[in-house]
């Protein structure tokens, strides 16, 4: 009986948004007469911070703070079309819409502000803080709030503005496939370290290391929570989960989490992310969606770790005990094939333990 | 360091002084999720709450001859039992408010048509608690006859299989009214193939897996004022729940009211609006709000999953690792119904030959109906399946040929300016920088070579060129299906869909099967393949719900429902048959879809 250390790599690119185009989203937003703003959406927040995000580019784009802004999402009464939130296409798709929409309104709140101020919109800049003044001259300035009640009571203009995105729908050739699939790529490559124990077929998630592709970060801790999260997905996926394990044959179904495998507290190890940031040209301020696509390279990678560790090539997910087993039967006990052992050593358990996730 | 953001990547692409984006501004709904007082769907608990349970097959596939629910209505608290013949418009397909593909799946199995899935509703309860419709759910009585089931996909695109789902007869979705599977075709492989040093081949599956969100999907619907039914529900897609509602109970849109947005999980497992149209009606048929909720179990095996994908990867490659062929079979594992799968393999042949650059490609990709689960969307739709598929299999390549996997990914890697399988440029790749920084924190040493690569540079020219010759070939054809008119209901005429009719268990019989539905509309072109109809049915005269795809209560003979529908607009014109035309056209055409 020995345990095996084992290092496998996988690099990937996702497709953000739903393939083809054809999927519009739609915001619309106003201001109220203090100059607070209220995104609406029928966009749905699913815990991945759609309503963080698109506030925090409502904001950006209004040249307001972000605690002048709301978002209020989904009612179908009063929140406008979105296909939904799926396909990484949230941030996209819905961010893209909410800054069409908020230069709608910051056009109107600005003329205001021109107006009480007496020179030409153009001159006028935001400062982020809630003030608006001439470009090159703070004093002369009004705040957001002041622009925002002269346009509503003075005026008789609404601070308002609709947004929506669409990537007009694709053709698809039958004959090669011929497609424009999706406008940008997210991209990602990881080094899982494991051990199997070659008594048991037990793996062991030991470390991952990780470089991350997505546009760019609009908010730094929804990345990590999106990137550490899911990455931990796709290795539940590649080790421990699925809902027909004698898959095609429909026995042995689990029915709750007792028998739905996951990895548990014991099971988690450290994740190192890099993240690169490369913005997508027509990305709202170049950001594209770490949703899905972190999760995708652990399931390969997990199956080369373990090629790795003992030999055994495991191409049926997930990757069991059982599995590990009846390949290591097969091959006459452990292959190593060296590259875990020899690359892994050079860290100390300590310091591979002293940053958890 | 758990993440560090590597801001030297890239900088000049990137404006980094901006006010709000780039900062870790805390959510704007932490302090609610964290006190617990986030209102999700399950919070709205209206007094007089009534709880709908499904009764559900517990076989693959069978015809259910008789529904005796009258043991069930009598238990007490039971406020009614739904029925196939309740549902207006008893036949949907999720995609078909994107005009994509054949409705397929009825919201509830009427008499004399077939079960095709373990777990398969065909009858609902509505009841003052959950235990009262558990208890009621027990004592309804359905009378199946067992059929004969197919589970593995390539057991069920054989000649003379069971035929699963009658939309697509021989198993396989129709793409473009044309093919039945959907086609890469970039190069020449077979002569990457003999060009290549070595050719190595893989097989790789992946698993069907739960999204296994904490909050179950579900939906809760209740009466409005000015005639009008509010719905709080768990769905990812507000408007695909509102369409698929307002479809199934052919009610306008106007009188639905959908709540939601805050979500306990969603993976994917929340979209195919099973929930809502249940609820309402529910609520339409009581009057009372009422709740319906997969329970762990039923989230676990009747909620849709990740579907199971089934890859073979051929790859042609020289010694030095360079890859000049890549060729791709692959069979997804749609389940009984359509749900989203088609489409998810429209994306991933969108995504062959992954992120790296080759000279020839090509794929056959089927959509395969089997006697399970109908399969949904999961995080990475389309792609994480294939992705197991390709960086294992690049990993054996590697293996194969004594090469470092990170070095053989960077030399073929795709980059700025190549011409991708699908025939658009790459532009704004970053996989050549992924692959090494991974290295570098791993400490995994790479050769100078390597290291000095760049996405940047070394694409385009004649990387950026289409192939000067592409093998194309017509094998998978079919017949009988117009893409013009294609999801309207249009069905595959007499056999020519696919030898797979043949094999159908049970053939002789009317009831269930689909029957060849004439047009709605005018044909467009002459179609000169297409054959006739044979139309070689029984008349289906019998007073019952005979046939799912008959669309409303009044379809088979003209015979009067017999319970009380909930709403109806104007019945629009009914085909010869009884069916209704679908309404209004969507959008495009794309493999299968319809030009408006």
């Amino acid at each position: 009986m020995a345990i095996h250390k084992g290092r496998g790599f996988a690099s990937i690119n996702y497709p953000i948004g739903m393939n083809l185009g054809g999927d519009p989203s739609q915001a619309l937003v106003h201001s109220n007469p203090d100059g607070k703003f209220m995104v609406a959406l029928s966009s749905i927040d699913l815990g991945q911070g759609m309503k963080s995000v698109t506030r925090q580019i409502a904001a950006e784009t209004l040249g307001v703070p972000v605690e002048d802004v709301y978002v209020d999402t989904a009612d179908s009464d009063t929140g406008p079309h979105c296909m939904g939130s799926f396909a990484s296409r949230g941030t996209h798709r819905v961010g893209n819409a909410v800054i069409q929409a908020a230069r709608e309104a910051r056009a109107v709140m600005m003329e205001a502000a021109a107006e009480e101020l007496e020179v030409n919109a153009a001159d006028l800049v935001t400062d982020g803080k809630g003030n608006i003044h001439v470009a090159g001259a703070p004093s002369r300035s009004i705040t957001t709030a002041e622009a925002s009640a002269a346009a509503q009571f003075k005026h008789g203009k609404t601070v308002s503005g609709r947004g929506i995105f669409l990537i007009p729908l694709s053709e698809v050739s039958a004959e090669t496939g011929e497609m424009t699939p999706v406008s940008c790529f997210a991209h990602a490559a990881v080094i899982l370290d494991i051990e199997v124990c070659d008594e048991t077929g037990d793996v062991r998630v030991i470390e991952v290391n990780s470089s991350y592709e997505l546009g760019r970060a609009l908010n730094p801790k929804l990345v990590e929570q999106q990137l550490i999260g899911g990455a931990w997905m796709g290795l539940s996926h590649a080790l421990w989960e699925t809902t027909e394990p004698r898959y095609p044959e429909r026995d042995h179904l689990p029915t709750d989490f007792n028998h739905y495998l996951m990895p548990g507290p014991g099971d988690i190890a450290p994740h190192n992310v890099a993240v690169l940031e490369r913005p997508a040209p027509d990305g709202p301020f170049g950001g594209k969606g770490p949703g899905e696509m972190c999760a995708n390279p652990l399931l390969p990678a997990a199956a080369n770790a373990v090629f790795d560790a003992v030999g055994v090539r495991v191409t049926d997910l997930p990757i069991t005990p059982e599995k590990i087993l009846r390949g290591l039967r097969e091959n006459g006990g452990a292959r190593p094939r060296g590259r875990g052992a020899a690359l892994a050593g050079g860290r100390s358990g300590a310091e591979r333990r002293g940053v958890l996730v | 360091m758990p993440i560090e953001f590597r801001k030297e990547y890239f900088a000049d692409e990137r404006d980094d002084n901006l006010n709000e984006i780039g900062k870790p501004t805390q959510r704007q709904d932490m302090l609610g999720h964290v006190t617990g007082r986030s209102p999700f769907y399950d919070d709205h608990l209206f007094d007089g709450l009534c709880h709908i349970r499904c009764v559900r097959s517990p076989h693959h596939h069978a015809r259910v001859r008789r529904i005796d629910v009258s043991e069930a209505e009598r238990v007490p608290g039971v406020r009614r039992v739904i029925l196939a013949r309740d549902v207006p418009h008893n036949l949907n397909t999720l995609l078909s408010l994107m005009d994509f593909g054949l409705d397929d799946e009825p919201m509830l199995t009427p008499e004399g048509a077939e079960v095709r899935y373990r777990g398969e509703p065909v009858a609902a309860i509505v009841a003052d608690t959950e235990r009262i419709a558990r208890e009621a759910v027990a004592k309804v009585r359905v009378d199946y006859e067992v059929l004969p089931h197919v589970l593995d996909v390539e057991e069920a695109v054989k000649p003379g299989a069971v035929a699963v789902n009658p939309a697509y007869p021989a198993n396989k979705f129709v793409y473009h009214g044309k093919y039945d599977h959907q086609k890469l075709r970039y190069g020449d492989v077979e002569a990457g193939f003999r060009q290549a040093d070595r050719v190595i081949e893989g097989r790789y599956q992946m698993s069907p897996i739960e999204q296994a969100p904490i909050e179950t999907c579900g939906a809760i619907a209740a009466p409005e004022t000015n005639d009008r039914y509010v719905c709080y529900t768990s769905t990812q897609a507000l408007f695909f729940s509102l369409g698929t509602a307002a479809k199934l109970l052919d009610i306008s849109s106007a009188r639905l009211h959908l709540i939601g947005g805050t979500v306990g999980g969603g993976f994917g497992g929340k979209v195919d609006s099973i929930h809502e149209p249940l609820a309402i009606l529910g609520t339409v048929l009581t009057g009372r709000p009422c709740k319906a909720m997969f329970d762990r179990e039923e989230e676990m095996q009747v909620g849709a999953p990740r579907g199971a994908e089934r890859w073979y990867i051929t790859d042609g490659v020289m010694n030095d690792g360079t890859l000049v062929a890549r060729k791709f079979v692959g069979y997804f594992d749609a389940g009984a119904y359509t749900r989203l799968s088609s489409y998810a393999i429209i994306k991933g042949v969108g995504h062959l030959p992954g992120p790296y650059t080759i000279p020839n490609v090509y794929a056959d990709v089927y959509c395969v109906f089997t006697n399970r689960t109908p399969a949904t969307a999961m995080r990475g739709f389309g792609v994480t399946g294939v992705d197991f598929a390709i960086e294992s299999h690049m990993d054996v390549v590697a293996d194969e040929l004594g090469l470092d996997p990170i070095e053989m990914r960077i030399k073929n890697a795709y980059r700025d300016g190549d011409m991708k399988a699908h025939r658009r440029l790459a532009k704004n790749t970053a996989l050549v920088e992924c692959c090494q920084v991974a290295a570098e924190k791993a400490g995994w040493p790479l050769s100078a070579e390597a290291r000095a690569a760049s996405s940047l540079t070394g694409g385009g020219g004649a990387r950026g060129e289409m192939p000067a010759f592409t093998a194309l070939d017509e094998h998978g054809r079919v017949s009988g299906y117009e893409s013009g008119s294609y999801a309207q209901g249009d069905r595959p005429r007499g056999e020519a869909a696919g030898s797979g009719a043949q094999g159908r268990s049970g053939s002789g019989t009317p009831s269930g099967q689909p029957s060849p539905r004439p047009r709605a509309e005018p044909p467009r072109a002459p179609q000169p393949t297409r054959v006739e109809p044979t139309r070689a049915e029984p008349a289906r005269a019998e007073p019952q719900w005979s046939d799912p795809y008959a669309g409303r209560p009044s379809a088979p003979a003209g015979t009067a429902p017999a319970s009380p529908r909930p709403e109806r607009s104007p019945a629009p014109d009914a085909g010869p048959d009884g069916t209704a035309p679908r309404r209004g056209p969507r959008f495009a055409s794309i493999s299968g879809l319809r030009r408006r």
